[in-house]
C-alpha cells in the first residue's frame, strides 16, 4: 500500500493510504478530541467533536471518518474548529444534568474533560431536558440515560465486541435513545452483563454498580492482573482504594482481550470479600472446627504428615494441586510433594 | 492451543466440536463471532443448540458420544474424494494406510445412522473443511470428558493432519483450557508423571538434574492420578492428603465415591478460600489467599505466561506460597524465597520451555512458550516445521460408545457443563451473580417435558445408578429429545452425584458428558 504525504498543523506527515486524518494526527502526536470514536469499534462520525479544517473542503469534516489524501493541509485547532467544538459541547450540555459534583464518572468523564479544555461552563441553549428514570434493577450496571450523549459506542460495543446486538437507537429526534428490544430493562433483555458497553461509555450514562459511592476515580490505584476464571487469560485492572478492591476496569493494553471481558471477569471478583471467606486456620477437634493460629495449624500438619510418612511410607500420601493457583504456587507445591513427602502422587483437576 | 487467540481473526473456517465457547470461554466466543460476521465459515458439532449453532453455516447435531464416527466419516469422504493434502501426508506424517483402512469402514450412510447427522451435511462439511486453506478446529471438554476422550482428541488430530491443517498461522488444533491456570499447573509438573516442562520423572537424567537443584533424592516411580488417589483412599492405602484450591466433592464425577474416600483418610489438609464441601472433611483447614492477594503468573490456553499482581494484602496474612514454604521449612526442608520472582526464576532454570521468560520480559505483555532463551520472542503457533515427535502419527481409531447409555430403567441421557454466569464453584460466592443465578435449571426438551408433565420451573428428581439430586427444569429445544443437560455449579444440586464412574483409560478423565438417568416429577 502506498504512502501518502500530507500536512497537519504545519507538520509534514507520511502515512499509509486508507489512514484516517484522526489516526494520522495521532501518529504525529496531535490529539484530536473525540467522543464517539474508538479504535476497537467501527468508525461512526456521529459526535462531530473531531472536526478539522482541511484546505479546499467546504465544511469542517469529521476526522475519524475522513481518509487522508495526497497533499492535504489539515488544521486541527483553527479558530473555526475551536468555535465549532465549543458549540457542539454547548449543545450536548443543554440536555445534560450538571450534577458533576456527585457523578460517579467525575474524573474520567470525557464530556467534562473537553468542556474543561474548551472552557464550556454552561449551555447558552435553554430547552427541554430528558427526565428518564435511572435503571438500577440489576446488580451490575446502572443506566442513567439522562447522561447519554448518543455517541453510540455502547451500541457498537454490544454488536461488534460481544456480538449480542442487544442495544440500538430507538425513537427519533430529541427522543432518540439507546434501547433494548422493546425498551425492556437490561435484566429482561438479552443482556449478558459483560459490561463491555460500560467500558466504552464516555460519560456517566453507564456505570459499574459495584463501584457506586466507593471512590472518586482519581483516588483509585489500578493494578493490572490476569483474570482468575476461565483459561482465556484476559487482563484487567483491579481498582483499589485504601487497600480494598472496589471494582474491575478494562485495560485497553491487554494483549489477549483488549477491553472485552465477560460477566465473571468484570463483576465476579466480589467473591474475594464474601463473608464466607476463611479468616484463620481451622483445626477439627471432636468433630468441630476450632480457629487456630498459623503456627499451631502448620505444626500439626507437619507433625501428622511426618508421622504418617514414617508409619506407612511416602506412597501413603497424595496431594492435589490447583488449576486456580499461580505457576509459582504450583511449582512450589509439587516440589514440596516430591522433595519433602518423597512421592510423585501429585495431580490436579486437569483430568477431572 | 497450537494457534494464538489473535489468529482467529485471520481464519477462513472455524470448526467447533464439543465447545460451547460463548458461555465457557466468552471472550474467545466473541472473537469467533466477530470472525464469522466478517465472513469466516462456521461449523458447529454439538448435540445442544448452543448460541453459536445459530450463527453456524453447518450445525451438526450429533448424538452425544459419537464424535469418532463423525470424524471418521468426514475423513472417509475426504479420502474417497481425494481432497486430502497429499504433500503434507507424505512429508509430515506416517501410518496413513492404517488410518485409511479404518475410516474406510465409516461410509456416510452408516455414519449418519450412528450420529444422526444428515448425509448431505457430512459431504458438505467434509468438502468445506478439506478445501479451505486456513481452518482452525476448537474443542474442549465436550471432546475430552468421554470414556474415549483421548481417542476423540487423536481423531481430531487425524482430521487436521490429513488436510494439512496444522502448523500455520490461523490453521491448527485448539483445545480451549477450562481453568485460568490449568495450562500452567500442567506446565509446572502438578502431574504424577512429569516434573515442570513435561520432563518425565522416570528419566534418570531429568531426575538427576532436579535432585541436584533441589538437594534431595527423588522418587523414580510415576505417582497416582486423581481418580486413582480416591480409589486408593477408599481401599485404605492412601492415608493422608493435602488438597490445595480444589473441591472434588462438587466437581469430580461420581462424588459419593470421593466422599467415602475422604472419610477413610487418617489425615486431610484442605487449603481453600471457603469451607467447601471438601473442606468439611478436613482435619486442618488452611485459609488461602485469592488471586488478588498474591504476585505470580498464570499461563493461558494459548500458552501465554502473564503476570498476576498483588492488589491487596492477603486477608489472612499469608499468601499460599508463603504457607507452603513455612510448612516445608517446619518439615525439615527449608525454603526461603523472598518473592515469587525468585520462585519463577528457579522454575525457569529447570524448565527448558520457560527458560527464556522472566518477570521483566512479561511486565507489559505475556510471552507464549516455548521460549527457550532470553532473546527468543516466544511461539505464537506450534508444529511449524515438524511435530514434537518428528512426523505426525496417524492413529487408526474405531468408535467407542459411552460406558453407560440410556435403557428402559434409566431412559434419559444426562450431559453436563458450565453456564455463562458461573465459573465452576467460585462464582456462587459472588453476591451479584448469586442474586440472579442461584439454582440449577436442568434443560429438558419440550417433547420430554410434555410426557413428564413438567414445565419451566417445575421441580424434579434426577436419579442415576449412583445417586439422586433435586432440580428445577427449564423446558427448551436447546437439548434434543431424550437428553437432559445440567450444570454443576450449585451445592444445592450437586450434579456430580449422578455422573458416571467410567473414565478414559489413558487420561483418567471422567465421562461427565454421558450417563443414564431417570426423571421423576416432584408433586
Amino acid at each position: 500500500m502506498g504512502l501518502i504525504q500530507l500536512q497537519i498543523d504545519g507538520k509534514k506527515v507520511e502515512v499509509p493510504a486508507g489512514t484516517t486524518v484522526l489516526e494520522a494526527a495521532e501518529q504525529t502526536g496531535i490529539h484530536i478530541p473525540r467522543l464517539c470514536h474508538d479504535p476497537e469499534l467501527s468508525p461512526w462520525g456521529g459526535c462531530r467533536l473531531c472536526i478539522v479544517e482541511i484546505e479546499g473542503m467546504r465544511n469542517l469534516p469529521a476526522s475519524c471518518v475522513t481518509r487522508v489524501a495526497p497533499g492535504m493541509v489539515v488544521r486541527t485547532d483553527s479558530p473555526a474548529v475551536v468555535e465549532a467544538r465549543r458549540a457542539i459541547l454547548e449543545l450536548l450540555l443543554a440536555n445534560h444534568p450538571l450534577d458533576c459534583l456527585t457523578c460517579e464518572k467525575n474524573g474520567e468523564c470525557k464530556l467534562a474533560e473537553y468542556c474543561y479544555v474548551y472552557g464550556v461552563k454552561e449551555s447558552p441553549f435553554r430547552g427541554e431536558k430528558h427526565n428518564y428514570a435511572v435503571e438500577d434493577s440489576n446488580p451490575f450496571i446502572i443506566r442513567d440515560q439522562n447522561k447519554c450523549i448518543l455517541c453510540g459506542k455502547c451500541v457498537r460495543a454490544c454488536a461488534e465486541i460481544t456480538g449480542k446486538n442487544n442495544l440500538d437507537f430507538a425513537y427519533r429526534g430529541f427522543n432518540t435513545r439507546v434501547s433494548t428490544f422493546g425498551n425492556s430493562s437490561l435484566l429482561e433483555s438479552d443482556c449478558v452483563f459483560c459490561g463491555n458497553c460500560v467500558s466504552v461509555c464516555p460519560t456517566g450514562a453507564l456505570m459499574e454498580k459495584q463501584m457506586q459511592n466507593k471512590a472518586r476515580r482519581w483516588e483509585l490505584k489500578r493494578v493490572k492482573t490476569t483474570c482468575p476464571f476461565c483459561g482465556t487469560g484476559c487482563n484487567f485492572d483491579l481498582c483499589v482504594k485504601d487497600g480494598k478492591i472496589v471494582g474491575v476496569a478494562s485495560n485497553p493494553d491487554s494483549v489477549v482481550n483488549g477491553r472485552a471481558l465477560c460477566i465473571k471477569g468484570r463483576f465476579g471478583w466480589d467473591f474475594i470479600y464474601s463473608d464466607k471467606r476463611l479468616k484463620t486456620p481451622l483445626i477439627k477437634r471432636n468433630g468441630e472446627f476450632v480457629p487456630a493460629s498459623w503456627d499451631e495449624a502448620l505444626d500439626l500438619v507437619a507433625s501428622r504428615l511426618r508421622e504418617i510418612k514414617g508409619k506407612y511410607g511416602p506412597g501413603s500420601f497424595a496431594a492435589l494441586s490447583s488449576a486456580r493457583c499461580t505457576n509459582e504456587e504450583n511449582y512450589l507445591f509439587q516440589k514440596f510433594v516430591r522433595a519433602v513427602m518423597g512421592t510423585n502422587n501429585v495431580d490436579h483437576c486437569a483430568r477431572t | 492451543m497450537t494457534n494464538s487467540i489473535s489468529e482467529i481473526a485471520g481464519a477462513e473456517l472455524l470448526f467447533l466440536i464439543g465447545t460451547n465457547t460463548t458461555e465457557a470461554h466468552p471472550v474467545i466466543g466473541y472473537k469467533i463471532r466477530q470472525a464469522v460476521r466478517r465472513g469466516a465459515k462456521l461449523i458447529v458439532a454439538d448435540p445442544r443448540r448452543i448460541e453459536l449453532a445459530e450463527e453456524a453455516d453447518y450445525w451438526l447435531r450429533l448424538q452425544p458420544g459419537t464424535d469418532i464416527p463423525l470424524l471418521n466419516g468426514l475423513m472417509h469422504i475426504i479420502i474417497k474424494e481425494e481432497l486430502y493434502d497429499k504433500t503434507f501426508v507424505a512429508e509430515r506424517t506416517e501410518n496413513f494406510e492404517a488410518l485409511k483402512k479404518t475410516v474406510e469402514k465409516y461410509p456416510p450412510a452408516y455414519v449418519s445412522r450412528l450420529t444422526g447427522v444428515p448425509v448431505e451435511d457430512l459431504y458438505a462439511v467434509a468438502r468445506l473443511y478439506a478445501t479451505t486453506d486456513k481452518a482452525m478446529i476448537f474443542y474442549t471438554l465436550g471432546i475430552t470428558e468421554h470414556v474415549c476422550g483421548t481417542s476423540n482428541v487423536m481423531s481430531i488430530a487425524n482430521l487436521a493432519m490429513l488436510t494439512g491443517h496444522v502448523g500455520r498461522p490461523s490453521t491448527g488444533v485448539n483445545p480451549l483450557r477450562g481453568q485460568n491456570n490449568v495450562q500452567g499447573a500442567c506446565d509446572m509438573g502438578a502431574l504424577p508423571n512429569v516434573f515442570p516442562g513435561y520432563q518425565r520423572v522416570t528419566d534418570p537424567a531429568v531426575r538427576a538434574r532436579f535432585q541436584e537443584a533441589w538437594g534431595v533424592s527423588l522418587p523414580a516411580e510415576v505417582g497416582l492420578m486423581l481418580p486413582e488417589m480416591f480409589d486408593k483412599a477408599n481401599a485404605g492405602e492412601i492415608k493422608a492428603m493435602y488438597i490445595l484450591g480444589e473441591n472434588p466433592v462438587l466437581t469430580d464425577p461420581n462424588s459419593n465415591h470421593i466422599r467415602s474416600g475422604l472419610e477413610k483418610l487418617e489425615f486431610l489438609v484442605v487449603h481453600e478460600l471457603f469451607l467447601t464441601e471438601t473442606a468439611e472433611y478436613a482435619d486442618v483447614v488452611l485459609p488461602a489467599a485469592s488471586f488478588a492477594e498474591t504476585d505470580g503468573t498464570f499461563t493461558n490456553t494459548e500458552r501465554r505466561v502473564q503476570r498476576v499482581r498483588k492488589a491487596i494484602e492477603p486477608l489472612t496474612g499469608k499468601t499460599n506460597w508463603q504457607i507452603i514454604m513455612a510448612l516445608s521449612t517446619k518439615m525439615g526442608y527449608p525454603m526461603h524465597y523472598r518473592n515469587t520472582e525468585e520462585i519463577f526464576a528457579e522454575m525457569a532454570s529447570l524448565t527448558p520451555s520457560y527458560a527464556g521468560i522472566n518477570y521483566s520480559r512479561i511486565d507489559k505483555e505475556g510471552i507464549q512458550w516455548p521460549c527457550p532463551t532470553p532473546d527468543h520472542p516466544g511461539t505464537p503457533y506450534l508444529h511449524a516445521g515438524s511435530f514434537t515427535r518428528g512426523k505426525g502419527l496417524f492413529q487408526a481409531i474405531d468408535h467407542i460408545p459411552p460406558a453407560e447409555l440410556p435403557d428402559r430403567e434409566y431412559p434419559f441421557l444426562l450431559s453436563t457443563g458450565r453456564i455463562l454466569y458461573h465459573y465452576n464453584v467460585t462464582t456462587p460466592y459472588s453476591t451479584g451473580i448469586r442474586s440472579l443465578w442461584s439454582q440449577e435449571y436442568a434443560e429438558v426438551n419440550p417433547d420430554d417435558a410434555a410426557r413428564l408433565g413438567v414445565e419451566t420451573g417445575s421441580k424434579v428428581k434426577v436419579i442415576s445408578r449412583r445417586g439422586e439430586v433435586v432440580t428445577r427444569v427449564q423446558v427448551t429445544d436447546r437439548v434434543p429429545p431424550g437428553v437432559i443437560w445440567m450444570s454443576f455449579h450449585y451445592r444445592e444440586t450437586p450434579t456430580n452425584v449422578l455422573t458416571s464412574y467410567a473414565v478414559d483409560p489413558i487420561s483418567k478423565t471422567g465421562e461427565y458428558k454421558v450417563c443414564a438417568v431417570k426423571i421423576e416429577k416432584i408433586i
